[in-house]
């Protein structure tokens, strides 16, 4: 039985092709579709739905110590209002989640994971628990829109006090009212445009929906889907789980060693597996469709007759126009122009190994 | 939803259009673009290509996915539309212009269903 999010019957409504994602039925694209709602998230602006986002609460005086015990990076180099990206990792250095973390004052913190993950996570988070702390899950009582895009604050602007308006990327603001609805407004989102990630409660979300959308009529925002969502985290070279990451890979290994502090003080889950896993034969690349057609996830790449790697997210490029894809790749075989082939059922297409990300928005 | 009279459709939501007894073109409808979304690759085949009942002949890439596309007859390619290669989008803004291939010495043919009845069959399948 797939879940609704508060905001389903808006969705259908407004004329969403709702499909199940993750539990929950979610709109993969309106009918605008989705290149239009992508191009709107890259030029102008878009809203997405992602209240089926888990969210879990640390509070106490251990707080701090049980999440750094569960992530990779370090929330002590947060202030306060500040949030970072990190792996969740399992005992073998491989992936349980990635999250990021919000870190409200030295004894409050939320994580906020994947939908997909969540009743996992939840249960290995519960596992690790030491100390005076109190974990809450508060996803079924949090929902949460995205709006992304260049144009973004100046709609937000139209609804929220401009000292309430978070300024820095990767910072939030909780307790702040958009037009009148508490919320908490966050910089951060899954497109690489600027863009403000909106938490309230269910019963409030679609009021939120609705303002932002009449705010943002004359600014060009429009509702997107999940379809757009992905082809814009993949232009932006993000990892998403089960795709670029699972609980075999490691993040040193997907390019994600930045996240991932060796010398924290008090260590983390997965960090002497990553220490005797060292050193690591593969690399997330990027891969440039230069011959005919689109290559998707799960296709073998070839060197000749070698097989060198294997696809983990694949598309059209809306942006650019061409097919785009990440990969898991020899690093013999990852160097920046070297001309590769993959296997599109059964068919060769040449591909070309280019810089991450592949889209990059201006400063 | 748009369904020409003069055309014959599949339960796979191809069209024909029959040129003359033995040769036809054949498309997707605009049922099915609406489904598949915006399309972005087509892969055709070639000329003097063999096209069978019930086998895949072409298949065209929207944004998420791939989907292949099925011979509502079998017979001969005789001609391949190949300003698709170019202009895949065509299928989504002029479905029953946007013609894939024409086949020629059509040697046998689905039970196809005429516009009222695909009418019907896709209010059908889109309340499931």
């Amino acid at each position: 039985m797939d879940l609704k999010t508060p905001l389903y019957d808006t969705h259908v409504a407004a004329g969403g092709k709702v499909v199940p994602f993750a539990g929950y039925l979610l709109p993969i694209q309106y009918a605008t579709g989705i290149i239009t709602e992508h191009m709107a998230v890259r030029k102008q602006a878009g809203l997405f739905d992602v209240s089926h986002m888990g969210e879990v609460l640390y509070s106490g005086p251990d707080a701090k110590a049980n999440v750094n015990k569960v992530i990779t990076n370090d929330v002590d180099l947060l202030e306060n209002g500040d949030i970072c990206y990190s792996p969740i990792l399992n005992h073998d250095g491989g992936f349980v989640d990635d999250c990021i973390v919000y870190k409200y004052n030295p004894d409050k913190y939320m994580i906020v994971i994947n939908a997909s993950n969540r009743h996992k996570d939840v249960a290995w988070f519960k596992e690790q628990l030491f100390g005076d702390v109190v974990f809450e899950d508060i996803s079924d009582i949090t929902a949460e829109v995205a709006l992304q895009g260049p144009n973004s604050t100046a709609i937000l602007e139209k609804l929220v006090a401009a000292t309430d308006i978070p300024r820095g990327y990767y910072t939030f603001k909780e307790n702040v009212l958009l037009d009148g609805i508490p919320c908490l407004i966050s910089q951060t989102g899954y497109t690489g445009e600027t863009g403000y990630e909106i938490y309230t409660s269910n019963d409030q979300i679609t009021a939120v929906w609705n303002k932002l959308l009449e705010a943002g009529k004359d600014l060009g925002l429009i509702p997107c889907g999940l379809g757009a969502r992905d082809t814009l985290r993949l232009e932006a070279g993000m990892p998403l789980y089960g795709h670029e990451m699972d609980d075999t890979v490691t993040p040193l290994e997907i390019g994600l060693g930045f996240f991932v502090k060796m010398e924290k003080d008090g260590g983390f889950i997965g960090k002497d597996a990553l220490i005797a896993k060292q050193p690591f034969n593969t690399k997330r690349a990027g891969l440039k469709v230069t011959g005919k057609g689109i290559v998707r996830e799960h296709a073998t790449i070839y060197a000749g007759d070698l097989e060198v790697g294997m696809t983990t997210s694949g598309t059209h490029s809306p942006y650019f126009g061409y097919g785009i894809a990440m990969a898991h790749l020899n690093k013999k075989f990852a160097k920046i122009g070297t001309a590769l082939e993959v296997d599109v059922r059964g068919r060769r297409v040449a591909v070309e190994v280019i810089k991450l990300p592949f889209y990059k928005k201006e400063q | 939803m748009n369904v020409p009279q003069n055309l014959h459709y599949t339960k796979s939501h191809e069209w024909v259009l029959f040129l003359d007894d033995t040769t036809a073109r054949i498309g997707i409808t605009d049922f099915a673009q609406h489904e598949l979304g915006d399309l972005v690759f087509v892969n055709l085949p070639q000329v003097g290509d063999k096209v069978e009942i019930d086998q895949v002949f072409a298949d065209v890439e929207s944004v998420k996915a791939v989907s292949d596309i099925y011979g509502p007859v079998t017979g001969e390619i005789s001609a391949v539309n190949d300003e698709l290669s170019d202009s895949p989008q065509l299928l989504n803004t002029q479905p029953y212009d946007a013609w894939f291939i024409e086949v020629k010495n059509i040697s046998d043919k689905m039970k196809f269903l005429n516009a009222a009845e695909y009418q019907q069959f896709c209010e059908e399948d889109e309340g499931h």
